[in-house]
């Protein structure tokens, strides 16, 4: 698939923005749809809406069965089990849920929860609430210089707290930073502490569901979350996968229709299939039939293809920037380390001097490019760095390098508009 | 579209008026706009009537934040806090020499008065208290 062929296919690239082509570049907060998602929702409402599951009619058995195959193929481009995957709203819903329905039961006073200090607040406030309630631990992993987990203070603190540590929750790919966590060497270093176990890791994938391959058996993680919209689905559905050991250890969150056995006056016993357990009410079938078309949409344009491609934007995003004496990129300089690791992808957030993010988000969009400015939900690692805010370019599957010209052209209006330089 | 950056607006945000702090007896707040790292610090002395005789403020922000403190600032002197808090967005706009205010930045323009809202408030409860 040629880049003008996956263009194609997203009909708002062709909006114009103040009279000039949109330059979408807000990606990591939500990344456009593709024609087949988009037709896929009205294909839905058109032809299938019935609400699923105990209709004996064509339409209910069409909705059901729509619902069931999208599940299948949901769980199977993760690599998971559909019968490990609770479909939520979205990454924020799929960690409360996880946090609600394991930490609630398996978290007590003195034990220790661990998230990196890069953490977006929905995989940090829900755990840090959680322990101020149970009188648990809440700690964070400190970043190396250049904004990755430091895995020799982690190994540290996992030594050090080795008897107490029950959480350790960290992103994939940080949305403020682009970093990458290696999970690999994080489940490594729980095995080699014989504690991997007793504490269940739990990886936030929103950031690199669209730009990496995710496999969660191969992972060796307990829980996943993740947000549809974030790779090409629509808003409003996201899942959480929970191995089948963990699911054991697990209890129902909401309540309600869908998700029962038996209800009597007195006592309730709840479906046993996960499917059903923990999805209470009506779900949002036509978005998640919209997250198989776009799971769909990125195996065929195929992991190689993506990976290449968004290693070199990256790169060339960040080479471009690195020219401007007033701008510092946040997080590492190049995509990959000294060793050649991938250490930074998808987002590129940086400080301009003297010029507050959204003035230069404003400055931006006055040309087509969509960027976002602020704290990205990542205020304590904005403190920490005493950063006020970042700008921030974040890339998806159909950008190309003339976008990032026509972003680094904009950035040099920026002292015109101040009268600087 | 209006232009954001026109020269009023970067006039004060280059060269903010009322930018400091008060001494002697007045009544202070803080406010930070926490998603923008924003964040602003007011001092006023009110006369017996509650009108504002001195005002002064320090922060750092984005020049919509900055320029709305400064423009409103010098405004402020001789009114009611009441006034201050009556302002509209319609209003602030107005001020700045733009017809309207994105949506976007309807927080940064209203950072100052919030922050002024914020002595009324406290004002309140200290008479309360008496």
């Amino acid at each position: 698939m040629t880049s003008q062929n996956i263009r194609d296919q997203f009909p708002i690239l062709n909006k114009k923005v103040h009279h000039l082509p949109l330059v979408y570049f807000d990606n990591a907060a939500t990344t456009q749809k593709p024609q087949r998602v988009i037709d896929g929702i009205v294909e839905y409402y058109t032809n299938f809406n019935a609400n699923i599951h105990r209709g004996v009619h064509v339409l209910a058995e069409e909705s059901t069965s729509i619902w069931e195959q999208s599940r299948q193929e949901v769980a199977s481009f993760f690599q998971a089990d559909q019968q490990e995957l609770i479909v939520t709203r979205n990454t924020t819903e799929a960690l409360n849920i996880l946090v609600r329905g394991w930490g609630e039961g398996n978290i007590n006073e003195d034990d220790v929860v661990l998230v990196a200090l890069s953490e977006h607040h929905s995989n940090f406030v829900p755990w840090q609430q959680l322990c101020l309630k149970k009188g648990a631990q809440f700690l964070t992993l400190p970043l190396a210089e250049n904004g990755v987990i430091n895995l020799a203070k982690t190994e540290q603190l996992f030594k050090q707290h080795k008897e107490h540590l029950r959480v350790v929750s960290l992103h994939h790919i940080s949305n403020t930073l682009g970093t990458v966590t290696p999970i690999a060497d994080v489940v490594q270093l729980l095995k080699d502490l014989d504690i991997r176990e007793q504490v269940l890791l739990s990886v936030d994938v929103a950031q690199s569901a669209a730009h990496l391959p995710i496999h969660f058996h191969d992972s060796g993680v307990d829980a996943m979350a993740f947000s549809g919209h974030k790779m090409y689905a629509p808003m409003g559905v996201g899942g959480l996968f929970v191995t089948q050991k963990r699911l054991q250890e697990f209890e129902p969150v909401l309540f309600g229709g869908g998700m029962i056995n038996t209800v009597m006056v007195d006592e309730t016993t709840f479906a046993s299939d996960t499917a059903d357990r923990f999805t209470a009410g009506t779900p949002d079938v036509a978005s998640l039939y919209g997250l198989a078309k776009a799971c769909q949409f990125i195996k065929e344009v195929g992991w190689e293809n993506i990976q290449k491609h968004e290693e070199e934007l990256t790169q060339y995003a960040l080479n471009q920037l690195h020219t401007f004496p007033e701008i510092t990129v946040v997080g590492p300089q190049d995509v990959r380390d000294s060793q050649g690791n991938i250490v930074r992808l998808g987002s590129v957030a940086f400080l301009y001097d003297k010029v507050h993010a959204h003035d230069v988000a404003q400055i931006l969009d006055r040309k087509g490019v969509a960027v976002r400015s602020g704290q990205h939900c990542t205020m304590p690692l904005h403190v920490s760095q005493g950063w006020m805010a970042t700008t921030r370019a974040s890339f998806a599957i159909y950008n190309t390098q003339s976008e990032v010209d026509v972003m680094i052209e904009a950035l040099k209006d920026i002292n015109t508009v101040f009268r600087r330089g | 579209m209006d232009d954001l950056y026109q020269e009023h607006i970067l006039d004060h945000y280059q060269h903010p008026r009322h930018y400091g702090k008060l001494s002697g007896a007045k009544q202070s707040s803080d406010l930070a706009n926490l998603s923008c790292g924003d964040g602003i610090s007011v001092d006023v002395k009110l006369d017996d009537d509650g009108k504002i005789v001195d005002v002064a403020w320090e922060g750092s922000g984005c020049a919509i934040s900055m320029a709305s403190a400064s423009v409103i600032s010098e405004w402020a002197i001789g009114k009611t806090l009441a006034e201050v808090q009556g302002l509209t967005i319609e209003d602030i706009s107005q001020k700045l020499g733009l017809k309207q205010i994105s949506h976007s930045r309807i927080k940064c323009a209203y950072l100052f008065v919030h922050a002024l809202q914020k002595v009324t408030d406290s004002k309140m409860t200290d008479s309360t208290q008496v």
